[in-house]
């Protein structure tokens, strides 16, 4: 019992680090999505607030906290104000599985630097992201505002299309490792055996359905400004607003976790062995928890790199990209794993599809394009 | 706390959400409301150490069907064409259907005789509801069930898209 407790303890200090982390990393997200921004456009960016502007998440987070919070009188109060709540509430909850490190022992309890180590991990994490869109959608409803019901029933119909594209994406991984946990999952990938090595068609799959998940550009038409003046948080001021934009860059740093997880190893890092060898694995392990930050922030960068190079897609593009380019996509990728399972060169298969694909694509282009020419 | 109090309750609550989804007079919040049921449901997957089929459950129903529920009562936006206040007639119907839906259950449960459940643990395994075994019987026991019900599933998708695709030449709305 004495034991059962200090574990729950520890366990219930480690939620409350990563929960810190969390909310740490999405704030200052904001800020360097407006420094990358000025970088790649040739400006200087926040530097008012502190060296470099480095408390502008903080006077951000004052400003939003101090502003009128208006609720506008025709909407419907309670779900009103559920929307942003669910937002926040799914963003945060993803976060639970993801096995942030190997077992460590700090004053003599032993734990798993992981939230929960259930058998369907992978499961959770699809599950919860399926319910992230509930937030958008209350929150559009209520606000009884057409632009706000257009985004919202734009990221309601985005995120189920791009929900199958990622599931099957996902079982591709669950062919190799044979496990719905994310520690399985994680432990298969030690010492540079990353299943991205295996799996480059599946990850550049499951990036892509991360972005439209996230609603972030070029997948952003939930909040397509020239369109739907804000999309669906059109009516929202004040910390709601605060806690749907929050909400966003919470979920690009879990969906980085999630990716380093599947595709880049999860804790693992090169040189592992060595420093547990070295300074035991405590020591390891915690590192192996920074290294798997990194590689989320990482992913964090890739996301701001894309808003800002790249243009919105229109909206029968997205659907048309969804539906007719990534399932299929994503079911040869099934079949092109299963054949390098039963022929136990998973690599040389997952390469090899590559290579059939792009083929395919040249040639089809190169026989549909002159027929459309003549 | 001990599991059955946390059974009652999650019973009470899934029973009350499940009467709001009835009585609620917004279809939205019916909606609402019947997702929370699914969740009260799959709180008692958990507690039946089935997280498999809570997880499934989350994505089937509260992350895929009930947002398309969602979806469409919020495109037709019901507030507007709400039908009158029905008439006694169906209020009448409707009482006599369930009534009798209501007395059919309870007496086959009584014809039956169902055994209560006794206290004994020989022959249980906790582990019973977990991916593995689950995965284990659907692929061995009940392969051809499983086998029909994906040739069934599809046949459905095919219907589907067939009834979305648009005629080459038709009205493009």
């Amino acid at each position: 019992m004495e034991l059962l407790n200090d574990v729950f303890t520890a366990k219930a200090i480690f939620i409350g680090i990563v929960f810190a982390i969390t909310l740490g990393i999405a704030a200052y997200s904001t800020y360097f999505e407006r420094k990358i921004a000025a970088f790649m456009q040739d400006r200087i960016g926040p530097d008012r607030a502190g060296p470099f502007g480095i408390l502008q998440p903080l006077a951000d987070a004052v400003k939003m906290f101090m502003k009128e919070d208006f609720i506008p009188a025709n909407s419907n109060k309670w779900l009103f104000i559920a929307g942003p709540c669910l937002s926040m509430l799914t963003a945060l909850m993803t976060s639970a599985v993801v096995p942030f490190g190997d077992t460590v022992t700090v004053a003599g309890v032993t734990f798993d630097l992981q939230g929960i180590d259930v058998n369907i991990g992978i499961l959770w994490v699809f599950g919860i992201v399926s319910l992230g869109v509930y937030g958008i959608l209350i929150g559009g409803w209520a606000s009884n505002n057409k632009y706000s019901l257009l985004g919202a029933i734009r990221a309601a119909s985005q995120n189920i299309s791009y929900e199958l594209a990622m599931g099957m994406s996902i079982i591709a991984i669950l062919m190799l490792t044979g496990s719905l946990s994310t520690k399985t999952i994680v432990e298969t990938q030690q010492a540079g055996h990353w299943n991205i090595l295996q799996q480059p068609l599946g990850f550049l799959i499951f990036l892509i359905c991360a972005f439209a998940e996230c609603n972030r550009t070029p997948f952003d038409l939930p909040e397509c400004e020239t369109e739907l003046i804000g999309g669906y948080h059109t009516e929202y001021s004040s910390m709601k607003l605060g806690f749907y934009l929050f909400a966003e860059y919470i979920n690009m740093f879990i969906s980085g976790a999630v990716m380093a997880t599947l595709f880049f190893g999860g804790y693992d890092y090169p040189g592992y062995a060595f420093v547990a060898g070295q300074f035991g694995t405590t020591v390891a392990a915690f590192v192996g928890m920074g290294a798997l930050i990194g590689k989320s922030l990482l992913f964090v960068f890739v996301f701001m790199w894309v808003r800002w190079t790249l243009p919105r897609f229109r909206y029968d593009q997205l659907m048309g990209l969804g539906w007719t380019g990534l399932i299929p996509l994503s079911m040869f990728n099934v079949v092109v794993t299963g054949f390098g399972i039963l022929i136990g060169q998973p690599i040389l298969a997952g390469i090899g599809g590559v290579v059939i694909l792009l083929a395919g694509l040249f040639l089809n282009d190169a026989i549909f394009r002159k027929k459309k020419i003549a | 706390m001990d599991v059955s109090n946390i059974w009652y309750f999650l019973s009470g609550l899934t029973l009350l959400s499940a009467l709001m989804v009835v009585l609620a007079k917004n279809p939205i919040h019916s909606v609402l409301y019947l997702v929370f049921t699914f969740f009260c449901i799959s709180g008692h997957y958990v507690l039946l150490n089935a997280q498999f089929l809570m997880a499934v459950n989350i994505i089937v129903y509260a992350g895929a069907i009930m947002v398309l529920f969602l979806f469409v009562i919020m495109m037709l936006d019901l507030r507007k064409n709400k039908p009158e206040s029905k008439s006694s007639l169906t209020k009448l119907a409707g009482a006599i259907v369930s009534g009798s839906l209501l007395v059919i259950l309870v007496a086959a449960f009584h014809k039956n005789n169902l055994p209560a459940p006794s206290g004994e643990t020989t022959g249980f395994s906790s582990q019973t509801g977990m991916v593995e075994n689950l995965g284990k019987i659907l692929y061995s026991e009940y392969l051809l069930p499983f086998e029909l019900v994906s040739i069934l599933f599809f046949v459905a998708m095919v219907g589907a898209v067939l009834l979305g695709k648009r005629e080459a030449g038709e009205r493009n709305f």
